[in-house]
């Protein structure tokens, strides 16, 4: 948090400038500028928790992409029981269906959280193979347990009324859900940012990314805080599901594994148990998706790996690399 | 009798004989002796720890009396590292027993032995680099959640012993110096009161004078009825300060007794570590 590493911040702008010649307007710049952001605020919601989780106690948990769709789904049944909420054209009617609908789907994310914790990852720290099969092992399972609950179709999960339509700065058109993304976006990177800076829980979760055994060596049961850190990432990206899942109004099984692989490139090119760089890494891909889908469509898939061994090539560890990793 | 060791006064041990003739000799040669007669704060009974194919430690016998400095000496690799981590539960003996105050915490996991008042300084002092040093403070102090809740008498006397602490309070403790990260890492260890200290080579590429800061903290804490156990390699280091000493080699204890006898016994030191004090 001290004498911060400013180059990697500075790469946001700098990214969100280059390409504003070659799209030529400025209204279609901030319209794609405020998606990329909204895009990589909710990635970053998704992605914070399992950064910690590799950061904290080195498991690769390739299984996050199911608590995504959990929440996701969760989010279709509460919201789907609220439609005179939903429907109403107020904002405050609007909140009030879709915040009980992010609480409930982060208590069932957290809590398959805690069992997938218990009985798919705990037998397996240590062993980097075995964990990266066995959590995709587990996500596919409960992918088929989401398609027995829900069904195996495509479910349809509608922004609020409010929430519709778009808001107009100058000549450039402005989703407002995107600007609510960003500012959960936001709040939730606050919070960490105050957990982790403020608090003795957060020194700890700082100081077990950088060195584990010595945290234990000063009387601190690290697998219990790594217990607590997976449980939060789980209700995180359960919040990120429902997110996730209204910013595409529609919601499939498979959402979570699709966005896995944002995931990934996400928290690679933050560097491994980084919060900051999870943060610059999901703006990065939020705004790269968003400009390369309108600028190269063709190539759009292809532009986040590009980047990530673009970010590789400067920093191996990332942008904001964690120490004794 | 003077040596190369003294006259440069680095005090590293470095054999200058092949080591495993050395070995054997000393194993046979010099039956362990009985410790002094001071109230045993850690005691290891024919402790054993494998790590991974590889056994390390063949049965270490080794008593750290209350109230007093042990110095646990031998050449590299002679298993002095793995038994403080094997005392502080980070490898698991696999044979023999490890008994604190007179309980079994042989089978203990770190943290709980952590909690017995038992503070461990690695070889590589541990500190985290990415927290300032006041926040490297602050999680040494169990008891408190906020700095101010620290003890302030405490905290001001480890000032006074390690001035560099509250010069850098605020700073970053990847920025400070090695000799400074082993004082932020000394003070670390004593931030609440503790019956035990295990530190490893606490002396390991200091300059002279913050070796000399380091042996007064150490006479301190001694005289403030804390027991260490340090491992360490400089051998002034060693005769200034322990009370006690046990010498190691090929995973086991091959000499244990005051460290002011083996100090004025050239021969015995000769045969345990190749070179006189």
């Amino acid at each position: 948090m001290n004498n911060l590493d400013w180059k990697p911040l500075a790469l946001v702008p700098l990214l969100a400038l280059a390409v504003l010649p070659l799209i030529g307007s400025t209204s279609i710049w901030v319209t794609l500028t405020v998606a990329g952001l909204a895009m990589g605020m909710i990635v970053f919601i998704i992605a914070s928790g399992l950064t910690l989780v590799f950061g904290l106690m080195d498991v690769l948990n390739f299984g996050h992409g199911l608590f995504i769709a959990l929440g996701a789904f969760v989010a279709t049944s509460v919201l789907g029981a609220m439609g005179d909420w939903t429907n109403s054209d107020q904002w405050l009617m609007n909140l009030a269906a879709v915040f009980p609908a992010m609480l409930v789907a982060m208590g069932v994310a957290a809590a398959v959280g805690l069992a997938f914790e218990r009985f798919i990852v705990r037998p397996v720290y240590g062993q980097h193979l075995k964990q990266i099969l066995i959590t995709m092992g587990g996500m596919i399972i409960g992918e088929e347990l989401i398609k027995v609950i829900w069904g195996p179709q495509q479910i349809a999960l509608p922004l609020p009324e409010a929430m519709r339509g778009s808001l107009y700065l100058g000549e450039a058109a402005v989703e407002k859900y995107r600007l609510l993304a960003v500012g959960v976006g936001a709040v939730v990177f606050a919070l960490q940012l105050w957990v982790l800076s403020r608090t003795k829980i957060g020194l700890l979760i700082r100081a077990g990314v950088q060195d584990r055994e010595m945290v234990e060596s000063l009387g601190y049961r690290i697998r219990r805080l790594f217990v607590g850190v997976f449980v939060v990432g789980s209700a995180l990206a359960g919040l990120g599901g429902v997110m996730w899942g209204l910013y595409q109004q529609n919601v499939v099984p498979q959402m979570g594994a699709q966005v896995n692989v944002l995931i990934f490139i996400v928290i690679i090119i933050g560097g491994l148990g980084s919060t900051g760089g999870a943060l610059i890494g999901s703006l990065l891909v939020g705004l790269m998706a968003n400009y390369t889908g309108f600028l190269a469509p063709k190539v759009a898939l292809f532009s986040n790996i590009a980047l990530m061994v673009a970010v590789l090539l400067w920093r191996p560890q990332g942008v904001y690399p964690v120490a004794n990793r | 009798m003077s040596t190369p060791y003294q006259a440069s006064n680095t005090g590293l041990f470095a054999p200058q004989r092949p080591r495993q003739p050395e070995a054997a000799k000393v194993a046979h040669a010099k039956p362990l002796q009985v410790p002094p007669k001071a109230e045993p704060l850690l005691t290891l009974q024919g402790v054993e720890t494998h790590i991974g194919a590889y056994h390390i430690l063949h049965g270490v016998d080794l008593v750290v009396p209350k109230g007093q400095l042990t110095m646990l000496l031998g050449r590299n690799g002679a298993g002095k590292t793995t038994t403080l981590r094997t005392i502080m539960g980070l490898w698991q003996a696999s044979k023999g027993r490890i008994t604190f105050n007179g309980q079994d915490v042989t089978h203990l996991h770190t943290p709980q032995i952590a909690g017995l008042n038992i503070a461990y300084v690695p070889e590589n002092m541990g500190i985290f680099s990415d927290l300032t040093v006041k926040e490297n403070m602050l999680l040494a102090a169990r008891q408190a959640s906020r700095a101010s809740q620290m003890d302030e008498a405490r905290l001001q006397w480890i000032f006074k012993l390690f001035p560099a602490v509250e010069k850098f309070w605020n700073h970053p403790a990847g920025k400070l110096s090695g000799g400074q990260k082993q004082m932020l890492a000394v003070s670390r260890a004593i931030v609440e009161p503790r019956e035990l200290l295990i530190i490893d080579e606490p002396s390991k590429g200091l300059a002279p004078v913050m070796i000399n800061n380091m042996i007064d903290a150490f006479q301190q804490l001694k005289a403030s009825g804390v027991s260490i156990l340090l491992v360490e390699q400089n051998i002034s280091f060693a005769k200034r300060l322990g009370d006690t000493v046990a010498v190691m080699d090929n995973g086991r204890v091959v000499h244990a007794g005051s460290m002011a006898e083996l100090a004025t016994d050239e021969n015995l030191q000769r045969d345990l570590l190749g070179l006189t004090l």
